[in-house]
């Protein structure tokens, strides 16, 4: 395998950056940073979480302008004063954090900017919806409703809406920050199909992702980023090698392995009768010590039973109980106080689950002050440690603890949620798509404590879009259909290809 | 183990479009059910006391009252779908009641022009208001009180006390004692709503509401769009300060600061969403006229007027608390 890098420099890039740095506050997100994609070629963006990829991606797209150095385009520096004059000049992005706009429809958000107009000038909005309907199926999207809103589909219909919006103004460079992040394999293939279409009519491509297998599949080339600044570009590179040079150490094998089940463990957490749509029923027990994956395609209840468990809102029907003892969990804080600790990341952590603008420390320690409080007054000398001890742990990468949450990269935002229910230490813990846009070392961290908790005693409900990880990590596997359990895999024949084959099985 | 689903994993069911704009409405349906109930409880209170049914005399005064507040609701709900709020509009009433009852003489072309200076007088408080919001990044509530006290004390100024008079052919093309002709002013300030939603300027405007920064990705300028819309909302306080000043043939200058308030009750009452980028300025219309039915409703139960603000600002509460209480159930508990 040919491993040479290519410089930078040789090829005749129609978009890049030379030497640009960006600093917000004391963070230094690229320093001197250099990059050059080329027409016809998706360019593969990795590295770890703060890396600097998304700061990239904001400085080509025109939506952040370099402190120093400039973008290029045509081998040219350009000055883009916002994603508008990006896409003026042929420029279209997808950006890590989604911008749709969640109490508008599908179609207003799809075609923003370019609605059908009357004679007048006015939007004419029947012919709106239809050409949204036409324009969504062209792209073999048909199974969103053009005419609800944003904030009523599903995060990853949400991320093929925002895919389709860059798409269908036709750019000739196409930027992607993790545009993966929330689809399930179905949605990827289809994604990937359209990059390959538009990278054969010559279309720049970069795309960003921690997930390697996509990154094979697709890119061209592949740019390392760590620390702000590039490592090197490569046309073919071994995931050990590409994983040494992001994180600048060696991290062994992906997930580690995993201790049986004890015979005899009891029941931590059982679900009689639980019902999600209120038709249909399914029931499951979670042993101490195991980790029981929750597979299936995106859009099967997952999400809900997940909430459902922590009562946010409350399953529509189900007993519950925990060590044995039926429990009543009507909102979250029933499920905190029962005594039991089921912890749930949810599923958008840009709108759920932090608080955005307050440090780091505070949103670590949330779920815990109690325990950290005296008389009511949180004992700040602890708060501190516990934090300190967290973001070391896991690798959060923030100048100190008092850093608003909203200011770090996005991977490590996911860091401090994961982070803050470990500090909590619950017997239970429900984890929604954890992995979900972290960079591979913190992915191998976050799977060894998930292994590790295991073999702690706790119980572990887990959810992922990645079926890989459910195949690796877990000691069994329900496969979610329709609202009700397809499937139960159990070790030997537990493999990615089987749950992707349970998901999508036809009924019987 | 459960049976197979029956369903494919894909392909949900949509929903019909009529679920869809009721869903997306509720707030506009609401408020119109609310109006078309309090019209009831006063045309019933009505009959019981006056052994007949509202006529035309009530309906006119009734549309020629709620003329300037629906007016002030509808610049409000521009301002408020862009996720901020303006307490100014009882500051730039007064201002331009002012100005009107002392300009507003002579001919039909020097009363025009005169309006029109006066609108655009309304245009330039709102401006300042946006500029300062806009480039200032200040909270509209600070701004907007801030400004509030200056243009009551310029009002003050410009009027020191109620006087002028507004020639009798002003006030009766805009406040026809005889029939309800001002419908017709509000029919084009629906029409011009509906416009304005169909418009560059709407989008964006709706955008920044529902997420600025996500807007600003999207290419929408959000800073200009803010400070066109406070300019928009000045203006047509104005054009309510004129309204005023012709239905009470004069000037006074502190006749505005109820609508402050009334202006944001009607907001809320019609189904505007506080946190902006929902809403319609139809359902704001409906407000003001609910916020003048309760009035009506209150005068026949014989309650103290003295009372007034209070009942308003309860209704204020009760609308807000309702509005959470619909928007929950609407969206399922999501
Ligand atoms: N608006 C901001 N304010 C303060 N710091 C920021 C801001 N945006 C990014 N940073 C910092 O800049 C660094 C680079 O962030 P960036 O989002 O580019 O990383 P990334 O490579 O995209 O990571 P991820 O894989 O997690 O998305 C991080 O340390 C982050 O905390
Ligand atoms: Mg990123």
């Amino acid at each position: 395998m040919s491993e040479a890098p290519v410089a930078p420099a040789e090829a005749a890039g129609v978009v890049g950056v030379r030497v640009v740095s960006k600093a917000f506050g004391g963070v230094h997100a690229l320093r001197g940073a250099s990059f050059a994609a080329c027409a016809g070629e998706v360019h593969g963006l990795v590295g770890e979480n703060g890396a600097g990829k998304s700061t990239l991606i904001k400085l080509l797209g025109g939506r952040l302008p370099p402190d120093t150095g400039s973008v290029m385009l045509d081998e040219r520096a350009v000055r883009l004063s916002g994603t508008a004059d990006a896409a003026r000049h042929g420029i279209g992005t997808v950006f890590q954090e989604l911008t749709l706009l969640p109490w508008m429809s599908v179609a207003e958000n799809l075609l923003i900017g370019r609605e059908p107009r009357s004679a007048i000038g006015l939007i004419r909005r029947g012919a709106l919806a239809r050409e949204a309907e036409a324009v969504l199926a062209g792209l073999g999207i048909h199974h969103i409703d053009p005419r609800a809103l944003a904030a009523e589909v599903s995060l990853a219909e949400r991320q093929i809406i925002e895919i389709a919006r860059v798409i269908i103004r036709r750019p000739r460079i196409l930027l992607l920050d993790e545009p993966t992040s929330s689809l399930a394999e179905r949605e990827v293939e289809w994604l990937f199909a359209r990059i390959r279409e538009l990278r054969d009519q010559g279309t720049s491509i970069v795309f960003t992702s921690h997930r390697w297998n996509e990154i094979t599949a697709i890119a061209d080339r592949i740019t390392i980023f760590r620390n702000g600044q590039e490592v090197g570009t490569f046309t073919t590179i071994d995931e050990a090698k590409a994983i040494t040079l992001m994180t600048g150490r060696r991290v062994d094998a992906l997930y580690p392995s995993l201790p049986p089940v004890p015979d005899g463990a009891p029941a931590a957490l059982a679900l009689a009768h639980g019902s999600l749509d209120g038709r249909t029923e399914f029931a499951f027990s979670l042993a101490a010590g195991e980790i029981l994956g929750i597979g299936g395609l995106a859009g099967q209840g997952h999400r809900e039973l997940f909430l459902g468990l922590f009562g946010a809102p409350a399953l529509r029907r189900g007993r519950i109980s925990v060590g044995g003892k039926p429990v009543r969990i009507a909102n979250p804080a029933d499920a905190i106080r029962a005594g039991f600790g089921i912890a749930l990341v949810p599923e958008d952590r840009k709108t759920e689950g932090l608080l955005l603008s307050l440090p780091v420390r505070d949103n670590l320690s949330l779920p815990l002050l109690r325990r950290i409080s005296r008389l009511g007054v949180i004992r700040g000398g602890a708060e501190m440690r516990m934090s300190r001890e967290m973001i070391s742990g896991l690798g959060i990468r923030t100048p100190t603890p008092m850093q608003p949450v909203g200011a770090l990269s996005g991977g490590n935002q996911q860091k401090v949620l994961v982070g803050r229910w470990l500090l909590a230490e619950s017997r239970i813990l429900l984890l929604y798509d954890v992995t979900r846009g972290v960079d591979v070392a913190t992915k191998h961290e976050i799977c060894e404590l998930m292994v590790r908790l295991a073999g702690e005693g706790k119980a572990i409900l887990f959810y992922s879009s990645d079926t890989e990880e459910l195949a690796h990590l877990c000691h069994r596997v329900l496969v979610l259909r329709g609202g009700r359990i397809a499937a139960e895999l159990n070790r030997p024949e537990l493999t990615a290809e089987s749950i992707v084959a349970a998901a999508m099985r036809d009924a019987a | 183990m459960p049976p197979e689903a029956a369903e494919p994993p894909r392909g949900r069911t949509r929903r019909p479009v009529l679920a869809h704009v009721v869903g997306q409405n509720i707030g506009l349906i609401l408020a119109v059910a609310i109006l078309s109930a309090s019209i009831v409880i006063f045309a019933a209170m009505f009959v019981v006391q006056q052994d007949r049914l509202p006529g035309s005399f009530e309906i006119t005064s009734t549309v020629n009252n709620t003329m300037p507040l629906a007016l002030a609701a509808i610049g409000q709900t521009i301002v408020v779908l862009t996720r901020g709020i303006d307490l100014s509009v009882g500051g730039v009433i007064d201002l331009t009641n002012a100005l009107a009852a002392i300009f507003l003489t002579g001919g039909v072309w020097h009363m025009a022009v005169v309006s029109v200076l006066i609108v655009l007088a309304g245009g330039v408080a709102g401006l300042i208001n946006g500029l300062i919001v806009g480039f200032g990044r200040l909270q509209p509530i600070v701004v907007t009180l801030a400004t509030l006290s200056i243009l009551q004390g310029l009002a003050i100024r410009v009027l020191p006390t109620p006087g002028g008079s507004i020639p009798a052919g002003y006030t009766a093309f805009l406040v026809n004692t005889n029939a309800p002709t001002a419908l017709c002013f509000l029919a084009l300030a629906a029409l011009g709503w509906m416009g304005f939603r169909r418009s560059r300027l709407g989008v964006d405007v709706f955008a920044i509401g529902n997420d600025e920064q996500a807007a600003i990705a999207l290419g929408v300028k959000a800073l200009r769009t803010k400070i066109i819309a406070y300019t928009i909302g000045g203006m047509l306080y104005a054009v309510a300060g004129l309204f005023l000043a012709a239905s009470a043939t004069g000037g006074d200058a502190t006749t505005g600061d109820d609508y402050t308030l009334t202006s944001i009750v009607a907001v809320v009452l019609g189904g505007v969403n506080l946190f902006g980028g929902r809403g319609s300025a139809v359902g704001a219309i409906c407000g003001a006229f609910i916020t003048t039915m309760i009035v009506n409703i209150l005068f026949f139960a014989h309650i103290n007027p003295l009372y007034q603000s209070f009942y308003e600002g309860l209704f204020l509460v009760i609308a807000v608390v309702f509005g959470a209480l619909i928007g929950r159930l609407v969206r399922g508990g999501r």
